[in-house]
């Protein structure tokens, strides 16, 4: 089991989470040339090593958050809000 | 009575060259069968296959071994289809047993939707061409298979199945081995212990592969090494890619008598489940990805609890059976769950990837159509969109109409 330290929560077993995917996709302005929206689409680096990436926290605050894992030993480096709009209003800082 | 003695190697153990006309990377499934077949339909003797570890290690010797052709996608279709047409005559080809066994592949059915969509398909494939696409109901399979959970109880009841009755499956190794043994006898050096570290370039031609066993140079070169795909693409130089490494487990119990004469297959809600059983007497079984990206190939406890209850909701009979072994593989899932066998910008380096769980049953057209590209540097028509510019085009070959998110693509 990998063991998420929430910063909402505390820390709590994967299986609480819900994986999304690549956080370091920036999706392009609307209007961007199609080719960008491609590549924000479609393309991926696919690290083998510390990648950032999304996770829910569907089974606890459902909060999303920002993950740095690495994707061999998926030891995690890193865990931050998605939002820290959010996290602000809500007095919790990582 | 011959004691088992006398045996002697199935192919040669031979020191790398310092040139071939093709190397092909990785020593699974299909980069077995692309040397075979550039060797047998091309006359390409001059050929090398590079395996960091060894032959059959990676997904070839990890897979649930299920063979089937039930793809509704234009360009899938025609694709599986030779696919299975090759495998009716593996053995023979080979001369090898690859002990491939025709039992029927069953999609078990639990709603009116599910009835529907797969009727949708089925009708597809019979409309196209491959006549081995039935629904059932439930009186024809009770008497086919009498063991499944039919009591009223049951949390998904059973409506019936979708049958494709020339699917099954095969023994893996032996397929591995028998396309090593068939190329080596052309002439093909395989090469184990024999890691790809680094692929010099010089603008768009590769012009040399380092590897732990010294430098290697190449008229061509074929990557075919699936969970690694994007590392060896990064080493190439070459930017991102329509792919991401995933793992997937599986499992294998105990042997018993002949239980299961069939590959069952169960999914409903977001339970997956797929079991048959070997010839050992093994239940081989699986279910779905662990859910997060991942390049170890170590599996996590949450799937083995989903696959166990997947396992007791559609065969209970299964409770008390030990598990022997499990383990779990690297899979290169692609954006629309299907495949890539293209030409690259790199202009001597060609791409065989993107395989998401399904790439044992398309080892030998695999195989066929990559030798086909490697060979004659043109796509054949059964896989002009198996491109990695498919997506450009606007063009996804989404089986599932799960959207480009691979992990999403069962
Ligand atoms: C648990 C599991 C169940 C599956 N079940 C099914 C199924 O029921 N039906 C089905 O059709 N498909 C199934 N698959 C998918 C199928 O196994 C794969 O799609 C297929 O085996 C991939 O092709 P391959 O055999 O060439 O890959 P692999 O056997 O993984 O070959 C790639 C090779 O490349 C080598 N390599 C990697 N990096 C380097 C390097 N730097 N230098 C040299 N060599 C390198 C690796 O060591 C490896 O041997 C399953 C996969 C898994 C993991
Ligand atoms: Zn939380």
């Amino acid at each position: 089991m990998i063991r998420i330290p929430c910063p909402f929560c505390g820390t709590r077993d994967h299986s609480e989470f819900s994986y999304g995917g690549d956080g370091s996709i920036q999706y392009p302005a609307l209007d961007a040339p199609v080719q960008d929206w491609h590549d924000a689409v479609f393309q991926r680096e696919n690290i083998c090593g510390v990648q950032t990436e999304t996770w829910q926290h569907v089974n606890g605050c459902r909060m999303w958050l920002l993950v740095d894992r690495d994707t061999m030993t998926h030891e995690i480096h890193d865990v931050r809000p998605a939002h820290p709009g959010m996290a602000k209003v809500l007095g919790v800082t990582s | 009575m011959t004691g088992q003695k006398g045996w002697t190697r199935q192919w040669r153990d031979p020191e790398p060259k310092s040139h071939y006309d093709v190397v092909i990377i990785g020593g699974g499934l299909h980069g077995l069968a692309t040397a075979y077949y550039l060797a047998k339909n091309h006359g390409i003797r001059n050929i090398a296959v590079l395996e960091k570890g060894w032959i059959g290690g990676g997904n070839a010797g990890r897979n649930t071994t299920i063979v089937r052709s039930n793809y509704a996608q234009p360009g899938n279709r025609e694709f599986y289809e030779d696919s299975l047409k090759l495998w009716e005559n593996l053995s023979h080809d080979l001369n090898y047993n690859v002990m491939f066994s025709q039992r029927s592949h069953i999609t078990l059915l639990h709603n009116p939707g599910a009835v529907d969509a797969v009727s949708r398909n089925y009708n597809v494939m019979r409309r196209t061409g491959n006549s081995d696409a039935e629904i059932w109901g439930l009186d024809q399979l009770k008497a086919a298979v009498p063991h499944l959970n039919y009591g009223p109880n049951a949390r998904f009841p059973i409506m019936g199945a979708a049958v494709h009755k020339r699917a099954g499956t095969a023994r893996h190794d032996a397929v591995v081995w028998g396309y090593a043994r068939g190329a080596d006898q052309m002439g093909v050096d395989i090469i184990q212990n024999c890691e790809v570290t680094g692929i010099s370039r010089e603008g768009s031609k590769v012009t040399a592969i380092e590897t732990s066993r010294g430098k290697i140079t190449a008229g061509k070169v074929g990557l075919a090494v699936a969970g690694s795909t994007s590392r060896l693409w990064t080493m190439a130089g070459l930017g991102c890619l329509p792919i991401e490494s995933h793992k997937l487990q599986a499992f294998v119990s105990e042997p018993l008598k002949p239980l299961l004469d069939q590959v069952v297959v169960f999914g409903m809600g977001g339970a997956h489940f797929y079991i048959s059983q070997s010839d050992k007497g093994g239940m081989v079984f699986g279910g779905d990805l662990d859910w997060y990206k991942s390049y170890a190939q170590k599996g996590n406890l949450p799937i083995v609890q989903d696959v166990a209850e997947a396992a007791m909701s559609v065969l209970p009979c299964l409770g008390r059976v030990r598990l022997l072994r499990h383990w779990s593989g690297v899979v290169d899932m692609s954006m629309d769950g299907t495949h890539f066998i293209s030409k690259t910008p790199v202009d001597n380096l060609y791409l065989n990837a993107g395989w998401n769980y399904g790439g044992f049953k398309a080892t030998p057209a695999s195989g066929t159509y990559f030798a086909d590209l490697i060979a004659n540097d043109r796509p054949h028509r059964v896989i002009a969109n198996h491109d990695l510019k498919r997506f450009e085009r606007g063009l996804q070959i989404d089986e599932r109409g799960a959207g480009p998110d691979p992990k999403l693509h069962g």
